[in-house]
């Protein structure tokens, strides 16, 4: 256990084997991860994960409130950080978009966070009961101005549990807000789900300032990238504002302060991608095409490599659990060594730009769309992994 | 004598409320003749005279000319996103029962994009303290019309004269539950600072309106005269009456004011209410909300 770990607080851990859909496992993670506030509105297919929440959390210690609306949900919860809590919200795409304003200014205001999509057909109203996985751009780029976030994509319930404590984790240690983007399938689909004893989880604890009132600076990060965290009624007497602010808080308008901030709220997550990014490989050593996929296309993909492997052909395996920010070092080693990529998803081509980005003309990439409402076919990803395996390396 | 007045008579050539206040922040960025630092002023008589403990207050503004007082005021201060001063409040509150609450917002940030949360917090009786600093316009982005702006006025968005209907905002909120509902004008300093220690003594959602001018856009388009025009406006034009209806105090250009105290009721707040709801619906299960704090 590294020093800056602690373990779960037992009383929100629901330790055992359970049978359970993802929106029920990931409010189990966000308990286990010590969430002991949510404020929500209803939206399907995301409803399951608060109305879980609702009922649990009393019994915890905790609050859930309902808001009038995605703006008010967003907001609430950023609050309840300031007031010491762990917080976070869960929504879908109208919602989600709703939200947007918010996620920026918990990016600028570096407010641990932690804002779960569950992905349906879109745009606008769109299939509110069918899957997609058309939010991938806007949960990295949907706010204005420049910043980073990280977004994390389960694909089965079992992760929906074990990777929300690691949204937490990832939101307290980096102080930014972490998107954790299922879908409709992913939350709905009914798996086992093991919880372990709370001793066996880590969880990261907020980084709250031990310095004086008189020597803290709310936004001074003594050299490094994050800075330390006091909540309000501690006698800090801070000041936190979505303006652009210097070390003191205060807000400080101008092209050199807005140049540090900014960069700063990029680099921190930038210069530690490498821990963040993680993924899961298979048979990646001499592929001639690598499947990238991630959420719940990666399992429909799978049984498209199996059979494109009896076959004979060298397919390798990517699946993106971090989204973002986008391991394009790893896309960058394989592009070097692959003839192509192949890239399914419930879009009509979002992660495949990021895949063709990276691999920079090296290997081709291919996209297998799909506008969402179902899953992929497995015999229309594996018709693309033969082109893919016949084509001349760029 | 007052408290306050004794304590600026020993303190002789100290601002009694710099205290309460990031002096270091100085000079503020609003206009000559403009009220919002006269309303802030008010508030921090109220906060010395109430003995509130200050480590446990926390200030949210929304964005806006007043807006900006959470940056002026050395409290936990959160200058939030447009309209949504309250629904931050409100998770503060919520996650911290323990701090006192304050919104501190103006009226196109309250009652515009943030009108629906001014009324489902005041349905919720969330425990805040809401002053609402009502200049009657958009001032920060250059004097647009607001929901406020009374009608015919004048404004950058409504060059020939506004025509829609204005928010009378005490009926609003006395309508969605708010248990404390007074307005003032930036005239009455006293009275104001009083309504405001009077609001701390209240465990609910109180709502405190000050009228305010905006010399540079409302005031000169409407050829209102300048802000010392609008202080003999105000000191002749108002009326103190406690316990009027709401109904009847909605505001007109150059007409009456009404002031004083509307509403002062009880009735229990949200984390009361959803207490006694989980007593009785858990009973032993029920576990109490501790800090949330977590280390």
């Amino acid at each position: 256990m590294k020093a800056d770990h602690c373990k779960a607080d037992p009383r929100g851990v629901l330790t055992g084997t359970h049978f359970i859909d993802g929106d029920h496992a990931c409010c189990e993670g966000a308990l286990a991860a010590g969430a002991r506030f949510a404020a929500g509105y209803p939206i399907t297919p995301s409803t399951e994960v608060v109305e879980r929440f609702a009922s649990r959390v009393p019994t915890v210690g905790g609050t859930f409130i309902q808001m009038e609306d995605e703006l008010a949900a967003s907001i609430t919860l950023q609050g309840a950080v300031w007031g010491g809590a762990k917080a976070f919200t869960v929504t879908s795409g109208p919602g989600f978009s709703l939200m947007m304003e918010h996620i920026g200014y918990a990016a600028m205001t570096e407010t641990p966070c932690v804002f779960v999509d569950v992905q349906r057909g879109g745009p606008s109203t769109g299939l509110p009961t069918l899957p997609a996985q058309a939010d991938m751009m806007q949960a990295r780029w949907g706010s204005h101005g420049d910043y980073e976030i990280i977004a994390l994509c389960p694909n089965s319930p079992q992760e929906c549990f074990d990777l929300t404590i690691k949204a937490f984790n990832f939101a307290e240690e980096f102080r930014v807000p972490v998107m954790f983007m299922m879908d409709e399938v992913v939350g709905h689909m009914t798996e086992k789900v093991v919880i372990p004893p709370a001793d066996q989880i880590e969880v990261f604890p907020r980084k709250h300032t031990h310095k004086s009132v008189e020597d803290y600076l709310p936004y001074g990060t003594n050299g490094g990238q994050v800075p330390e965290m006091a909540h309000a009624g501690e006698g800090y007497n801070f000041h936190v504002t979505g303006l652009t602010h210097d070390e003191r808080g205060y807000p400080n308008m101008t092209p050199p302060v807005q140049d540090k901030l900014v960069r700063r709220l990029q680099n921190k997550i930038r210069a530690a991608a490498d821990r963040i990014s993680l993924f899961e490989e298979e048979q990646l050593e001499g592929a001639d095409v690598v499947v990238v996929s991630y959420g719940i296309t990666s399992r429909v993909a799978q049984r498209a490599i199996e059979a494109a492997r009896k076959s004979g052909l060298r397919v390798g395996k990517l699946r993106l659990i971090t989204a973002w920010p986008f391991p394009e070092k790893k896309i960058r080693e394989l592009a070097a060594k692959v003839k192509s990529f192949v890239v399914p998803e419930l879009n009509l081509g979002q992660m495949v730009r990021e895949v063709e980005r990276a691999a920079a003309g090296k290997a081709r990439t291919f996209a297998v769309s799909h506008a969402g409402g179902g899953v992929h076919r497995p015999e229309d990803i594996l018709k693309v992994i033969v082109e893919a395996s016949r084509c001349q390396t760029a | 004598m007052s408290d306050s007045l004794i304590t600026d008579i020993v303190n002789a050539g100290v601002n009694p409320v710099d205290q309460i206040l990031r002096t270091d922040r100085m000079p503020h960025i609003w206009c000559p003749g403009c009220c919002i630092g006269t309303t802030v002023n008010s508030f921090a008589r109220a906060l010395i005279d109430s003995k509130i403990d200050l480590g446990s207050l926390a200030l949210v503004s929304g964005i806006g000319c007043t807006g900006r007082v959470a940056g002026y005021v050395k409290l936990d201060s959160f200058h939030t996103t447009h309209g949504r001063a309250i629904p931050f409040a409100t998770g503060l509150k919520l996650a911290n029962p323990k701090l006192n609450v304050v919104v501190y917002s103006g009226d196109g940030d309250l009652s515009a994009i943030g009108g629906n949360h001014l009324i489902h917090a005041a349905r919720r009786n969330i425990d805040l303290k809401v002053i609402c600093v009502n200049n009657l316009i958009y001032a920060m982005t250059g004097g647009q019309t607001a929901p406020t702006t009374p009608g015919h006025s004048i404004t950058s968005t409504n060059p020939y004269g506004t025509f829609e209907p204005s928010f009378n905002l005490p009926h609003l909120v006395e309508a969605a539950g708010a248990v404390y509902v007074a307005r003032w004008t930036t005239f009455h300093v006293r009275q104001l600072a009083r309504s405001i220690s009077e609001a701390f003594q209240k465990k609910g959602f109180s709502f405190i309106e000050v009228i305010s001018p905006c010399p540079t856009l409302y005031q000169r388009r409407n050829k209102l005269g300048d802000g010392l025009d609008t202080m003999k406006y105000y000191k002749e034009k108002s009326k103190v009456r406690h316990g009027a209806p709401t109904g009847e105090v909605g505001l007109t250009m150059t007409g009456e004011i009404i002031v004083g105290k509307f509403v002062d009721r009880d009735r229990p707040d949200y984390q009361t209410m959803m207490r006694s709801q989980y007593c009785e619906s858990l009973g032993e299960k029920f576990v109490e909300q501790e800090e949330m704090v977590c280390s």
